[in-house]
């Protein structure tokens, strides 16, 4: 900033008046002591907590190491990386349907998505997966073929709902209902005059869709979409009920054996925190790809 | 020469409230109409009706002797499926006021969308042809920058060139300059003039009456959502007959 500014006119006009010049003076910056109190109480506080996690013997780091990458834990990693995948695929195809179907001008499609929404918002995740996991009580075989008629191809459903499709499918329906407002949310922010613009154009109308809709609407979408795709990351956790075995459920059946429950459930949020930063880092690229164009 | 618009007795209404009452226009091919009016007078649903973004209830419109949203079949007229009323657009050009850029691509991309995925003519050809387009326009620089990257004026200029790259039969002017800031207005009107002089048929809702004198062979007056009166600018402008279009103009101009 410059301190030898013209000075006002009116004092101008006075002629005589001296300026005065600061130009030779010593700045002092503001000083902020409080704020540096703060800093010194955080960093005991922060200090207190590392020492503890090196020195509490408690943690047992030693048994930590010995299980962290034992081929158990490994393969119940990758399952909670599969459960994740196919619940967020099959969660996300199935929400966009639902979205565009509440969308949709007819009044049967919206409601029944409407109700879809409704009811799987409003059962928890824990008590769908049982469900799913019973389902033989209700069918014992689906059939495939003529509504109310005659089957071409049958399955009986205790081969059909193994324990991991039955938590895949049970992931699925749940995360589709979020899925769906998610998407219908990302899609009702996009401008108005975009899909007239588009129907000016005489773009085809799934064109129109995937070339100007939604690369917009991915904007608003990928922020909660992240979000929805890390929860259901660590909702796999609740699928330890069906006996399936995820991480999780892995690393209670070991604690279970020998007893050391502390090093072990460190061992399941040591991975949990490692994939979810993996899922961060990738929501930050995919973000950064859909912004093109845009000014913030 | 022929009637390349043909409006006959629209009706149009959104709810309750009547906002075409009875229009009928004719525009030859190659002429530039020029509609004015209060707003609220029912010019730009018209417009939007020309191509079928707003359905009419009663009355029939024709763009280049086709019926636009209905083929007729005996002594019925059969609605259109959407994938058809969309081929019909190809061939009328739509300018919005809000210049409705596609943020997300490139003013290239922006040309090139329609003539590839509607018209499926080959990329290549279109890029030719875009970059004719905005050389035209004075945005040869521009191509591939962002819209939010561009002015107001260069924003229009390019949805401009975008629908010229359908080389539609008409072209559809909604308030085109009224969402500039004053000093971009003339960039705009200066390329439409400039079609104009080309031998293009357009109709133009605007509120620039320089504009209209200088460049309409037709001006329409619209109000309370019907044709007051239409005739030559020295006509309509100079000497209106209605005393609601003098008081119109006396305030406008």
């Amino acid at each position: 900033m410059s301190l030898t500014s013209d000075p006002p006119i009116g004092k101008a006009a006075e002629g005589g008046a001296e300026r005065e010049d600061y130009s030779a003076l010593k700045v002092v910056p503001l000083r902020h002591p409080w704020r540096w109190a703060a800093v010194v109480v955080t960093a005991v506080l922060v200090a207190q907590f590392a020492h503890g996690l090196l020195t509490n013997p408690g943690w047992e780091w030693d048994v930590f190491a010995d299980f962290f990458t034992t081929r158990t834990i490994l393969n119940a990693v990758w399952i909670t990386i599969q459960l994740t995948f196919y619940g967020t695929a099959l969660g996300f195809a199935l929400g966009i349907v639902l979205a565009f179907m509440r969308l949709s001008r007819s009044p049967f499609l919206k409601s029944v998505a409407f109700t879809y929404i409704w009811a799987f918002r409003s059962i928890p995740l824990i008590v769908q997966l049982l469900f799913w996991f019973n389902l033989t009580y209700l069918y014992q075989r689906i059939d495939f073929g003529i509504p109310f008629g005659p089957g071409f191809v049958s399955f009986d459903t205790a081969g059909l709902v193994g324990a991991m499709s039955a938590a895949v499918l049970g992931l699925a329906l749940h995360q589709a209902a979020y899925a769906a407002e998610i998407v219908r949310g990302g899609v009702l922010a996009v401008d108005g005059g975009q899909l007239e613009a588009a129907a000016a154009l005489g773009i085809p109308r799934l064109r129109q869709l995937r070339r100007i809709v939604l690369p917009q609407a991915m904007r608003s979408i990928l922020p909660n979409a992240a979000n929805e795709v890390i929860s259901l990351f660590k909702g796999t956790s609740i699928v330890s009920v069906m006996a399936i075995g995820e991480l999780f459920y892995q690393v209670q059946v070991i604690y279970g054996r020998n007893g050391r429950v502390v090093p072990l459930l460190m061992v399941a949020t040591v991975w949990y925190i490692i994939l979810t930063t993996v899922l961060s880092i990738a929501q930050y690229y995919v973000e950064r790809h859909f912004s093109r164009g845009a000014t913030r | 020469m022929t009637a390349m618009v043909d409006i006959r007795s629209v009706h149009k209404s959104f709810g309750s409230l009547e906002v075409l009452r009875g229009i009928d226009l004719e525009v030859r091919s190659g002429e530039v109409a020029v509609v004015l009016g209060p707003s609220g007078s029912g010019k730009s649903t018209l417009l939007r009706a020309i191509n079928h973004l707003e359905k009419v209830d009663s009355g029939w419109i024709s763009v280049g002797g086709s019926l636009v949203g209905y083929r007729r079949r005996g002594d019925r007229l059969y609605e259109l499926r959407e994938r058809e009323i969309l081929k019909q657009r190809t061939r009328i050009g739509f300018v919005f006021q809000n210049f409705n850029l596609f943020p997300h691509l490139t003013v290239l991309e922006n040309i090139v969308e329609a003539p590839v995925s509607a018209l499926r003519r080959p990329r290549k050809q279109v890029v030719g042809t875009a970059e004719a387009l905005l050389a035209r326009v004075g945005l040869a620089d521009k191509a591939s920058a962002y819209p939010r990257q561009l002015s107001g004026g260069q924003q229009q200029r390019v949805a401009i060139a975008r629908a010229l790259a359908l080389e539609p039969e008409l072209l559809l002017f909604d308030e085109p300059t009224s969402a500039l800031d004053p000093e971009l207005v003339g960039e705009v009107l200066d390329v439409i003039k400039d079609l104009a002089h080309q031998g293009t048929t357009m109709i133009v809702v605007t509120h620039e009456i320089g504009f209209a004198r200088e460049v309409a062979d037709t001006v329409v007056f619209m109000d309370g959502g019907r044709i007051v009166e239409r005739g030559t600018p020295a006509e309509v402008l100079d000497s209106p007959r209605h005393e609601r279009t003098k008081a119109f103009l006396s305030k406008v101009l």
